[in-house]
């Protein structure tokens, strides 16, 4: 078992949408959409953004792309234009999401 | 087969103008299409018409810089600049056209999305308003409203270009609608076609953020985007049949390969197989992407759904103020001395009696764009900034909390910086979003055509 990081196999993109935040996830090489599916899992963001995200997170696949589209609700402090946070738009959640550790065998 | 190329002008309200430019000298293209509304924008637009009721529009160089050239080259203008005041920009935009000469120029107005007039009457009528969202009942929030728009559709905007409009204005529509209105105005596409429309939506949502799938704000190697200070816009080529390459202009910079295009594509969007516009209901995961040479992406095969009945009715209310302020401290222990300066506030906030509705505070270096996922203890940083941010429910009380911190320079730990220039408080809007039957929207939807002599 060796202990990476998403961002050593993956790209994403994050934005806003009301309080929810989305965050699209693709792998750099295809053959790594498996492993997202696998290892990613709506429960395992969820567990990463405690503190960040109080909603719960949903997973959509997108396989003609081989990309994940994930959807946290009650992220962003009530809002762009209500938020206190100075990631207000939610634009590094992508980022954050990169952080994760992942396991792989 | 036949086609058209459409471009891409602006992604939000502020962007540049430059490569709209580029787009129309160089683009090849019959249309210029812009996004001018962010979710938020029209709280901004509303303050100003407040202020004065000819504003309310999008006011920037983009008309100044962008209608004498497009007027030369025959290129249509498509943009939802009207924000809250549509009438208005018409009207702005015909003087401006005036003053350049540009005799014969049609201008196109489209209103009917505004909803606020009538939210009193749509409630006695049965119209459940609830937030879509939170499911909370509007009136919690009726007395403090500052804007209601529908998001129209494009089918106003194909009757202003059948009437031969050369620029077309709106008010609030779905982001990808003034990219879909000329290719169903020149290809012929009818509002059953829902594959086709959805294919129009798609390519509308890849250009509507302008640089964002070109290579801006990208994810991966960004790095290895060239050339990123002249970026160039998106301008797509499209079939008949929906089919579509997505470029940019020649000698522009940045990337269109699969990688930038795929992240756009899934940008502020929900459930990929079922993204709602009030023309189709479009499926992001039936199209195929394939790199078609260097900077084009071939987009096949998309497919979509049959409109919704109801139109999505966006509602801003105003929520209080944020109250904010900085300072900031050099190392030796930077963080130690931020942490101990927020320590000091917090109990002269307490020993004072000051409390608001929410306070978070951020360590700027370290922690305010990550929050609780910052890595290490922040104890090496060359530099830290404490930021305060307070939600209170008056404007006054806002302004009142920065003026604690810069007296910490003299009073606190050593080397605090930068504590003078205070921002000014800021009203918090709440977004609150419902759907409505679409009958109540399009009744009232009007096309007015202004002809530059």
């Amino acid at each position: 078992m060796t202990r990476v990081l998403l961002a050593d196999f993956a790209h994403a993109r994050s934005g806003d949408k009301g309080n929810s935040v989305n965050i699209g996830l693709f792998p750099y090489r295809d053959e790594d959409y498996y492993l997202i599916r696998e290892k990613i899992t709506a429960e395992r963001v969820k567990e990463h953004f405690a503190g960040l995200v109080e909603g719960e997170v949903v997973r959509y696949e997108a396989p003609n792309i081989k990309a994940f589209n994930f959807v946290l609700r009650g992220a962003l402090n009530g809002g762009a234009s209500r938020s206190l946070r100075s990631d207000n738009l939610g634009k590094c959640f992508g980022a954050n999401l990169l952080r994760m550790p992942v396991q792989i065998d | 087969m036949k086609s058209v190329r459409i471009g891409a002008g602006q992604g939000f309200w502020g962007d540049s103008p430059f490569p709209a430019l580029q787009v129309a000298q160089s683009g090849d293209v019959k249309y210029l299409c812009c996004d001018a509304l962010a979710e938020l924008t029209l709280a901004i637009l509303q303050k100003a018409r407040q202020k004065d009721p000819d504003k309310g529009y999008v006011e920037d160089l983009f008309f100044t810089m962008l209608l004498q050239p497009c007027y030369q080259k025959s290129i249509k203008i498509l943009t939802n600049a009207g924000g809250i005041n549509p009438s208005g920009a018409g009207r702005a935009v015909y003087g401006l056209a005036q003053k350049m000469g540009l005799k014969g120029l049609k201008i196109a107005v489209i209103t009917g999305d505004d909803l606020l007039p009538r939210l009193g009457e749509l409630k006695k009528a049965g119209v459940d308003l609830s937030d879509m969202e939170c499911g909370g009942d509007i009136s919690s929030i009726e007395d403090r409203i500052l804007f209601a728009n529908a998001y129209l559709g494009a089918q106003p905007m194909v009757e202003a270009l059948k009437a031969g409009a050369d620029v077309v204005i709106t008010g609030r529509t779905s982001d990808p609608a003034q990219f879909l209105a000329p290719m169903v105005y020149e290809l012929g596409w009818g509002w059953e076609d829902w594959d086709r429309l959805s294919a129009g939506i798609l390519l509308g949502h890849l250009m509507e953020c302008s640089a964002q799938s070109t290579g801006g704000n990208f994810g991966g190697d960004w790095w290895n985007i060239p050339d990123m200070e002249r970026i160039g816009y998106p301008v797509a080529e499209v079939w008949e049949n929906g089919d579509a390459v997505l470029t940019k202009p020649e000698g522009t910079g940045g990337w269109v390969k699969l990688n930038t295009v795929k992240e756009q594509m899934l940008y502020e969007v929900h459930d990929p197989a079922g993204y709602i516009t009030p023309d189709v209901v479009a499926d992001f995961t039936s199209p195929t992407l394939e790199e078609d040479g260097p900077n084009r992406v071939r987009i096949t095969g998309m497919k979509g759904r049959q409109r919704p009945e109801r139109l999505k009715v966006s509602i801003g209310y105003s929520d209080g103020w944020l109250g904010e302020a900085l300072i900031r401290y050099s190392w030796p222990q930077a963080m130690k001395k931020a942490r101990k300066a927020e320590e000091i506030i917090r109990k002269q906030f307490a020993s004072l009696g000051l409390t608001f509705d929410e306070m978070i505070t951020e360590y700027i270096g370290y922690n305010s764009l990550s929050g609780p996922l910052a890595w290490g203890d922040g104890d090496d940083l060359n530099e830290v900034g404490l930021r305060i941010a307070v939600r209170t429910r008056n404007k006054a009380d806002a302004a009142r909390m920065p003026r604690l911190l810069p007296p910490l320079a003299l009073n606190g730990p050593p080397t605090a910086s930068g504590a003078g220039g205070m921002p000014r408080p800021r009203e918090l809007i709440g977004l609150w979003s419902a759907l409505v039957p679409r009958e109540e929207v399009e009744k009232q939807v009007r096309l007015d055509i202004l002809e530059v002599e």
